[in-house]
């Protein structure tokens, strides 16, 4: 028989003997990888989320006051113009602002024929040379005279990268807990068929067997630990994201215009980074619970 | 095929072996007698490179072991059989399997192993209860796997910790003639024990410790029985005798109290 043949077979075996065991390391290790890949997916759809905005980022939607007139417009659109980093300016009349927001409607545009006045001021969309320098001219913009409001997505980025970066840390503290944990739970179970196993181990060592030899088959359990719990994973993660598009991804495309990431794109990546997790986990688990023994 | 010179080894405070000389040769029979706590076990440890001595050198089948690296001690001990006082069998294998067990362990192929076990099997004389498992066999019969496992491997040297430690004297001196068989066929034997009736008996090279100092090395008999091990008997004192004391011996005993 073939070493390895040999050690996978061992291996196979005292996993059966302690399945229980083994089950309940796998479960535990299932449960935190699950928390850490739905972490990733929210992480991957809020910063795909962002992107999308930041794509309008460079224009900045100025709004004019009720009181103005062409003379006010014109004067605004000069002191604009004038401002350093603005690229161009396109000018959005009350009319045409009406009209826009009638096409987004659709269906719904009817709703605005009732209207006895339009509601919508006139606007200018500024565009700016370079992304930095939107809130710079944003603030300028803003204290001209006669311009109401300066809308840009400075501040929904600002929130965003906010809930980004909350998103990461959690992320990252559960990441380290994982690995930890399972490290610790992997090396006690680990641990604990290696004593079964103590008087084997022993007479192999007298036999004249090699380190390596006696240890393989506890790592190969440690990294079958880790796979199996990234295969369970990555396949409830893959069902329960499956099901969260069903029920919410169209509701949120028709509010926001950006649709959540496919479920097939993630779960390659989910899977592969799982499976190097749980194998590393396994065989560092294993290595440390079994190093002692091999020292004696 | 064993050399030590000079060799010391201390744990803390207490002596395992003191500036010890033996010289054991390729073929030789030697028993290595001493009281309890006189660094017999220790001497063993050596050989195994279970402990690392303190000072001298050790040399074992022509290489020196005293500093040998981690990664070569498996090489050595495949050269090595170890007989053990309690058999040491693994419970949920068969005879057979315990003996091919040793050699899996070492990577043999399934050719060598399906050839190799029943011919040591037959000459230890078990062959006929291969399917058993050791809870189902005799001490003797175990003890006859214990040595079959031992030299599957077909080791330079047999090292016996007390072999003959948990048998009765008849069972014993069988152990003892199956070692001799085994020896004969050009296997070094270093046998641990206590039973001075064996020693006597088989007439082989013996190498006395106390203290961790070789006290005596030559052919022959176990050595009279000195003063004070009489007087410990005689108060009672058992406790630096081990079990594997013969009957012979203690009649032995007897006789001087
Ligand atoms: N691991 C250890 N730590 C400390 N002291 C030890 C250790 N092993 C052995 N000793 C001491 O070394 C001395 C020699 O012990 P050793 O086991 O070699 O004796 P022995 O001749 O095999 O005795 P026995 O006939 O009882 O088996 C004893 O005093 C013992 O207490
Ligand atoms: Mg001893």
């Amino acid at each position: 028989m073939s070493r390895v043949t040999y050690s996978i077979k061992e291996s196979f075996s005292q996993m059966w003997r302690n399945k229980g065991m083994y089950f309940t390391t796998i479960a535990a290790m299932t449960a935190m990888m699950l928390i850490l890949g739905l972490f990733f997916v929210a992480f991957v759809n809020v910063n795909m989320f962002t992107q999308e905005i930041e794509k309008d980022y460079n224009v900045i939607q100025v709004y004019m006051g009720e009181k103005n007139d062409d003379v006010a417009n014109q004067e605004v659109q000069q002191q604009l113009q004038a401002i350093t980093g603005v690229d161009s300016l396109e000018f959005v009349s009350k009319d045409q602002a009406l009209q826009n927001l009638k096409e987004r409607w659709g269906d719904n545009a009817y709703l605005l024929d009732n209207l006895k006045t339009n509601p919508l001021p006139d606007s200018f969309m500024v565009y700016v040379n370079d992304k930095d320098s939107a809130s710079t001219v944003a603030n300028q913009a803003s204290s001209i005279t006669g311009v109401d409001d300066v809308v840009f997505y400075q501040d929904t980025i600002d929130k965003l990268a906010k809930v980004t970066h909350f998103i990461e840390v959690g992320s990252m503290v559960c990441m380290i807990f994982l690995v930890v944990v399972s490290i610790i739970i992997v090396a006690n179970t680990i641990k604990l068929t290696v004593f079964n196993k103590a008087k084997e181990i022993g007479i192999m060592k007298y036999l004249g067997a090699t380190d390596s030899f006696v240890r393989a088959p506890f790592v190969l359990s440690g990294m079958f630990i880790g796979l199996f719990s990234a295969l369970i994973s990555t396949g409830l993660i893959y069902f329960i994201y499956t099901k969260i598009i069903e029920v919410l991804g169209t509701d949120i495309a028709k509010i926001v215009s950006v649709s959540l990431v496919p479920a097939m794109d993630l779960v390659g990546f989910i899977l592969a980074t799982f499976a190097g997790l749980g194998v590393g986990i396994g065989i560092i688990g294993s290595f440390i619970s079994i190093a002692r023994f091999l020292r004696k | 095929m064993i050399e030590f010179d000079n060799v010391t080894k201390n744990y803390g405070g207490n002596t395992g072996l003191n500036n010890a000389t033996v010289h054991i040769h390729r073929g030789d029979f030697v028993f290595l007698v001493g009281p309890s706590g006189a660094g017999k076990t220790t001497f063993i440890r050596l050989i195994l490179k279970e402990l690392e001595p303190d000072s001298g050198t050790i040399t074992v089948a022509g290489k020196d072991i005293t500093h040998l690296k981690r990664r070569e001690i498996p090489h050595l001990r495949q050269k090595i059989g170890m007989v053990f006082q309690d058999f040491r069998l693994l419970e949920k294998k068969t005879v057979y399997e315990n003996v091919a067990f040793a050699m899996e362990v070492v990577h043999k192929s399934k050719k060598e192993i399906a050839e190799r076990v029943p011919y040591v099997l037959n000459l230890v004389d078990i062959a006929d209860k291969a399917d058993r498992y050791p809870h189902e066999l005799s001490a003797g019969e175990q003890q006859r796997v214990g040595i079959a496992r031992a030299i599957a491997n077909q080791p330079r040297v047999l090292i016996c910790d007390e072999p003959t430690g948990n048998l009765d004297p008849v069972t014993a001196m069988d152990i003892m003639k199956l070692l001799e068989q085994i020896n004969i066929r050009g296997t070094t034997i270093v046998m641990v024990t206590h039973a001075k009736d064996i020693v006597d008996r088989m007439g082989k090279r013996v190498v006395a410790i106390e203290n961790g100092r070789i006290v005596r090395d030559e052919e022959g008999a176990y050595g009279f029985i000195q003063e004070d091990e009489v007087k410990n008997f005689s108060h009672g004192n058992l406790s630096s005798y081990d079990e594997g004391l013969s009957f012979d011996y203690l009649e032995e005993v007897e006789k001087y109290v």
